[in-house]
């Protein structure tokens, strides 16, 4: 069951490029038809309760106790991810059916997208590092491929900014990855948990390769410069899909499964990953303020609110580590994890929002709209939730999520902390005041009388979206929380249980 | 006329007649060594990969040392796309033939009986998939290669204008 | 020992490629220099003293092999390098074909 994931996706992309001459349409139909089976498939494990599944390709079993099959695994903690990119793939896909008409060879757009979503799933279901590795660069490259799809001359700069920083990254990853096989004789990610050598110098050099490696996927503070060419210089539904779910899938997700499961937990460590969700959090909202550009100004947001949710896992991860109260933790941690769901609503959404306002008006420059909402009310209306969400206006989700993290901060006695992410909530609400106020509410510019609203598509996964972005404030219930968020918590809290889950030592 | 015109530019284009003549006569055998590495990829050292870019190679000595022209290498780039689409589609019903035909039921089960060790016919799936896989990696890499080469192409057209 | 610091050295020419040139293709062979360096690592790293040839053929059942699993990788990561190089040079085409040069410094339309 668990391999559907990597087969469907492949085989839509495959099927579209086979017949992409005769049916170029076909790729639109499959790949919505594959997003929607996976969503139902990721639903159905969800409620099916929070066992672990463990698959070994090729069916080789375990010899004297040391396993040489390639895992794949899911477990609570992947099954939040597959839910967030089967839920917002298929939206965007959806968005899409209308949005490609503009491009000439629409079936490649649709081939490189399953392509992307096959790395992504592979990227997060994957028991062994280096078969995460090869996944994750199956989603890079596609993801390099599509941000350049309208070769135009920004976007093919972007993309070179883009394949030289992700090339490094990669390579940097690579040599982790080889350093930890030295070390450890293993590549299985619960293996090499059980077989890491006690020894400090070697799993701090290790920890700050794979540090520096997935923070650069993920565009954390220092490495965070490629990030808004990439991400505002793709087609709208590309750069929806890779902020709102490509950083986290390829980047933070690697980050928290290997620092919580893999490695021992670290003070140095931890502290070192809350100082750079909190950096990426304050520098990424600074820089967002002063920008005309309306996807450029969403793709700082999405630094910052990366931060967020970095600052929440790794408040838990002090916690832990210094032995204070688990129950702190916990609560931090799912505040974390709850801002990873929102984030790729409310920023997929917001992007999507900008998709449509370029598809009409042509334009990016949030001086040059105005008075769009009465022309475009879906449009406007959607990109309203969407901005009180980010900046945690109740009762959308954004509000929810950030409060769990404040209160963490604050009962474990971080109060600058707390006091920063209220200020950069503060912060982001007066940045989107702004978009709300030029690009849709006063006077309509004259060259934007005739527009009309988006198409049907497109429309509808907005609203979709927007309806999303309240309904998963529901995950604060007790009961809902209990089937989503819990069992991911559990698995991050209980470190060492990952390994003798999947290995079973 | 108009023939001879045509005669002409298909002669000058390339490289002198020496070394066409020699990557005519290279060619096949580079292509043939190539299905050699392929075929044997489960006994020694190679297998697909190492294969099909040396197939690959074959293919790309020809078109550097013959010219080309545009027209005739977009149709060999959607025929070289159409391959590599249908040669890894395969590839991944032979994965899943393995859940489906085996009791056990895993992705990329060996089902074909092993043979004895050392032999041609041997190995179960292993060397299907090899061969699968040379002719992938083939298409692939002649069609980038052609990819390059059109987009040069394309930029001297749009200079001539 | 002096095999790992000629593997350093390596990527730190690389990097300074990557770093310092403002030639497009420079850049790409920069990285392609790094890449090189990262295999070469992960080759070492599977050495035996003495090993031979990770093949088992007839006559060499029990001989003492190098670990495959290094090569394995080091053959998965040149694929994976031959597409995200391609990728890269396809975008020096044509990018080169609409500003006429490879200099990056000529290429400003993302700024901010």
């Amino acid at each position: 069951m668990i391999v559907l994931y990597i087969i469907v996706p492949l085989s839509a992309a495959f099927l579209t490029v086979i017949f992409g001459k005769w049916l170029p349409t076909l790729g639109k139909y499959l790949l919505n038809a594959a997003l929607l089976f996976l969503t139902g498939l990721t639903l159905y494990l969800i409620i099916a309760g929070p066992e672990a599944l463990i698959y070994r390709v090729g069916g080789f079993a375990d010899v004297a106790d040391v396993p040489i099959a390639i895992f794949l695994v899911i477990d609570g903690f992947t099954k939040i991810l597959l839910l967030i990119v089967s839920l917002v793939g298929l939206l965007v896909a959806f968005y899409s059916v209308s949005y490609t008409k503009q491009y000439t060879g629409e079936e490649k757009f649709y081939a490189l997208f399953s392509l992307m979503l096959a790395g992504m799933y592979g990227v997060i279901i994957a028991g062994d590092i280096f078969n995460l590795y090869v996944f994750l660069e199956i989603a890079s490259i596609a993801s390099y491929a599509l941000v350049s799809f309208g070769i135009e001359k920004h976007q093919l700069e972007a993309t070179f900014k883009y394949q030289v920083l992700g090339g490094v990254s990669s390579l940097i990853i690579l040599t982790g990855i080889g350093f930890l096989y030295w070390g450890t004789g293993t590549l299985n990610l619960a293996d090499i948990a059980t077989q890491l050598p006690d020894h400090n110098i070697y799993n701090l050099f290790v920890s700050v390769l794979l540090i520096g490696g997935f923070g650069l996927k993920a565009a954390m503070f220092p490495f965070h410069s490629w990030l808004p060419d990439a991400h505002s210089s793709a087609p709208s539904p590309i750069s929806a899909m890779l902020s709102g779910v490509l950083i986290k899938a390829v980047g933070i997700y690697v980050i928290i499964r290997l620092f919580f499961n893999v490695f021992a937990l670290n003070y140095q460590i931890a502290v070192a990953i809350t100082v750079l969700g909190t950096m990426s959090m304050i520098i990424g909202v600074l820089l967002a303020v002063g920008q005309w550009d309306f996807k450029r100004l969403l793709a700082y947001h999405s630094i910052s609110q990366m931060g967020y949710v970095v600052l929440g896992v790794g408040i838990g991860m002090l916690l832990l580590t210094t032995g204070k109260d688990e129950k702190i933790a916990a609560l931090a941690i799912s505040g974390g994890l709850f801002h990873l769901i929102n984030h790729s609503l409310f920023k997929g959404l917001l992007f999507l929002n900008a998709g449509s306002v370029e598809y009409r008006t042509g334009t990016r420059d949030l001086r040059k709209m105005g008075g769009l909402a009465k022309k475009m009310p879906v449009t406007a209306g959607s990109s309203f939730v969407a901005s009180m969400s980010i900046s945690g206006i109740p009762p959308f989700n954004g509000f929810f999520s950030k409060v769990i993290i404040i209160i963490a901060a604050v009962q474990a006695g971080f109060y600058w902390l707390a006091l920063f992410a209220v200020l950069v909530s503060v912060i982001t609400l007066a940045s989107f005041t702004k978009v709300l106020k030029y690009g849709f509410s006063g006077k309509i510019h004259s060259q934007h009388e005739k527009i009309k609203e988006v198409p049907f598509s497109m429309s509808f996964s907005m609203t979709l979206l927007a309806v999303l972005c309240l309904v998963t404030s529901l995950l604060i219930l007790p009961g809902v929380r209990q089937v989503f968020l819990t069992p991911a918590v559990d698995v991050l809290i209980e470190t060492v249980q990952y390994s003798g889950t999947v290995v079973g030592l | 006329m108009k023939k001879n015109e045509n005669y002409n530019q298909e002669t000058t284009k390339g490289m002198t007649i020496v070394v066409k003549k020699i990557c005519q006569f290279m060619a096949p055998v580079i292509f043939l060594f190539g299905i050699y590495i392929t075929f044997h990829g489960h006994l020694t050292p190679g297998g697909g990969f190492t294969g099909g870019v040396i197939m690959a190679s074959a293919f790309i000595l020809q078109i550097l040392s013959n010219g080309s022209i545009l027209e005739r290498l977009r149709s060999e780039k959607w025929r070289l796309e159409l391959t590599e689409s249908i040669a890894i589609f395969c590839f991944l019903t032979l994965a899943v033939l393995g859940l489906v035909l085996t009791a056990y039921s895993v992705f990329f089960a060996n089902f074909l009986d092993r043979g004895t060790f050392g032999q041609l016919v041997s190995g179960g799936i292993i060397p299907i998939g090899n061969i699968i896989i040379g002719v992938e990696v083939c298409a692939a890499i002649s069609s980038i290669f052609i990819a390059l080469l059109i987009f040069k192409d394309e930029e001297d057209e749009e200079e001539s204008r | 020992m002096i095999l790992f610091i000629l593997c350093f050295i390596l990527f730190m020419i690389g990097l300074y490629g990557v770093l310092i040139q403002r030639n497009l293709i420079k850049i790409i062979i920069g990285i392609a220099i790094m890449e090189y360096s990262v295999l070469f690592f992960l080759i070492l790293i599977g050495y035996v003293e003495g090993g031979t040839v990770p093949i088992i053929s007839e006559g060499f059942e029990q001989a003492l092999f190098v670990d495959p699993l290094p090569q394995a990788m080091v053959l998965t990561a040149i694929v994976i390098g031959l597409a995200t190089k391609a990728l890269m040079l396809s975008v020096a085409i044509r990018l080169y074909k609409k500003y006429g040069s490879f200099d990056i410094r000529e290429m400003k339309s993302l700024k901010g």
